[in-house]
């Protein structure tokens, strides 16, 4: 059994600097303690991988075309901006 | 909503000089070009702000008013993109957006405390998701699911994973346009996409 060493990171406290993480904001210490724990936690790994997939998925969301009667009442807008 | 296939292509709709000169003296190419790519997303922004549909539609009008009249005022700094949010965050706040600071409904945790033992650790392992989760996505199953989820996030915390992984603006970026800290930025959007995964996790297929 391993004891847990002070310095070592536990699972609940590794979720939360996730972030930090993958915006490069965490201290070289940190990010080596961050690193090590998930070297041999496969928990950790797949929950990073999972954060890192939501990450791709909602950057893949889009949103409906701009329908043709709001496009012409922008054009509409547009010329009478112009002609102001 | 539906997923972006043509996502590197819309993403590239960056007004140059010459365009942004066009769409001040009257091209309405350039501009039916940028309102195809903005006006939606624009107005999905408006929405975290506002409560009305038709007050999000006018601060969206609005915006564009303010870009065809202000594009001198561009100076290329910053992208367009950004330029065009912070307008629209601007006219937002004027026009009486609520700035919805409230933290309560907020959970502090990323994960659910009860997932954890004693020690802190996982107590049960973590389910994979599926290789191709997000390939198979376009399968259409997972839209909605993320879809409703963003929308239920808090309102901050939804401009900021708006910005940040819908959109794709910096950290820097959405700090200027939203006037908060970098540090605050990064709360938001942990716990946004914290949010997100925990929804997602409950709908993948696992391995």
């Amino acid at each position: 059994m391993l004891t847990l060493r002070r310095k070592d990171l536990v699972c609940q406290q590794a979720v939360e600097l996730v972030t930090d993480y993958l915006e490069g904001s965490l201290s070289r210490r940190d990010r080596r303690r961050f690193e090590a724990h998930l070297r041999n936690c496969p928990n950790c790994s797949a929950y990073l991988e999972q954060i890192r997939a939501t990450i791709a998925l909602t950057g893949a969301l889009e949103v409906d075309e701009l329908s043709a009667d709001a496009r012409q009442d922008l054009i509409d807008l547009y010329r009478r901006w112009q002609s102001e | 909503m539906a997923f972006r296939n043509k996502r590197l292509m819309l993403r590239s709709v960056e007004p140059d000089i010459e365009q942004l000169r066009r769409l001040r003296d009257g091209d309405e190419d350039v501009f039916v070009m940028l309102v195809a790519r903005y006006h939606q997303p624009m107005l999905r922004m408006a929405r975290t702000m506002v409560s009305s549909e038709a007050v999000a539609e006018e601060i969206v009008q609005d915006t564009w008013m303010g870009v065809v009249r202000g594009i001198d005022r561009f100076e290329g700094r910053s992208s367009f993109k950004t330029w065009l949010y912070r307008i629209l965050i601007n006219r937002a706040r004027s026009a009486g957006a609520k700035e919805n600071l409230t933290t309560s409904m907020e959970s502090l945790h990323s994960v659910d405390p009860t997932r954890f033992d004693n020690q802190g650790n996982w107590a049960d392992p973590l389910q994979q998701w599926r290789d191709d989760t997000e390939s198979r996505l376009d399968a259409a199953t997972l839209v909605p699911v993320l879809e409703s989820a963003l929308e239920d996030l808090a309102p901050r915390q939804r401009q900021v994973v708006i910005l940040r992984d819908v959109e794709g603006l910096s950290n820097n970026e959405v700090c200027g346009a939203l006037g908060i800290t970098s540090g605050n930025q990064r709360i938001l959007l942990h716990r946004g996409r914290a949010r997100l995964r925990e929804i997602l996790d409950s709908k993948v297929e696992k391995d």
